[in-house]
């Protein structure tokens, strides 16, 4: 087997965020489509992971952590906005709430 | 070697755990295949040296993130939308979305991973005997004070607006 480079984690990094784009497009689920945006949100991490370690330089990682920091508030946030619209709508399906469409 | 095989294992696990979280029916099945995920994306940062990464992604991910997901799912009632069919008409439009990627992945496997060059480590970014932990927080709280300040803040918002958002009425 050959030794694992950077390019692997590139790979992998732009395989889960193709899984997680499909799971936010296609899912009708609220809940789901906020997990798929913390798949998306791995990947990047996945991605500056990798190339801190290849520059030999922890800024990357420090990004990382940012990213996360804003996944923690986004997921705060999205969760309230789904149980807010639970409690007016009775429902976590993506494609009832469309007030706003014309 | 044993590189190597951690780096596929934990790849199975992140790649795999992924794709069964967007294709399960019920959200805490998903919910559940989802921390599998993230407990390999924490597995792939040990093996680049970032222990404080994967530390971090295990504490706050698995241990905060995703039991507040699991508490939305235990009081939002989904009985019926278990029911009804998952997947929305949108996946011509996804496939499109990811068509570029995969093309790219297939071309990046077709030329071999000698064919790209990434920039190489400058000697002035090595590391100087420091762990990793010391390395980031030297980095966080010198070069980065301010962004660390400015996400505080953003944390203190994503507070009282998740707080308002929860409440009985708004």
């Amino acid at each position: 087997m050959s030794p694992i480079t950077t390019n692997h984690y590139l790979f992998l990094s732009a395989a889960l965020l193709a899984v997680g784009t499909i799971g936010v497009l296609t899912r009708r689920n609220i809940v789901v489509i906020l997990m798929s945006i913390e798949l998306i949100l791995n990947a990047v991490n996945i991605n500056l992971v990798a190339f801190s370690n290849q520059l030999g330089n922890v800024n990357g990682q420090v990004f990382a952590i940012f990213i996360i920091t804003d996944a923690a508030a986004e997921a705060a946030v999205g969760l309230g906005i789904l149980i807010a619209l639970f409690r007016n709508k009775e429902t976590v399906n993506a494609d009832e709430v469309d007030i706003l469409k014309w | 070697m044993l590189d190597t095989v951690l780096f596929y294992i934990f790849a199975l696990l992140t790649l795999g755990g992924g794709i069964l979280a967007i294709t399960r029916r019920s959200p805490v099945h998903s919910a559940i295949w989802l921390i599998t995920s993230l407990l390999g994306v924490a597995g792939l940062y040990l093996l680049q040296r970032a222990e404080f990464m994967a530390g971090v992604q295990i504490i706050l991910y698995v241990g905060g993130i995703m039991v507040l997901f699991l508490f939305v799912i235990m009081l939002v009632n989904l009985d019926v939308a278990a029911k009804e069919k998952r997947y929305n008409s949108q996946k011509w439009i996804a496939g499109a979305c990811v068509l570029v990627l995969i093309v790219q992945a297939l071309w990046f496997v077709a030329e071999g991973a000698g064919r790209f060059k990434l920039a190489q480590a400058t000697p002035a970014g090595a590391a100087d005997g420091l762990g990793n932990s010391e390395q980031v927080s030297r980095v966080l709280f010198s070069q980065y004070l301010l962004p660390f300040e400015l996400a505080s803040i953003l944390l203190l918002v994503a507070i009282i607006g998740a707080v308002v958002m929860a409440k009985k009425r708004i």
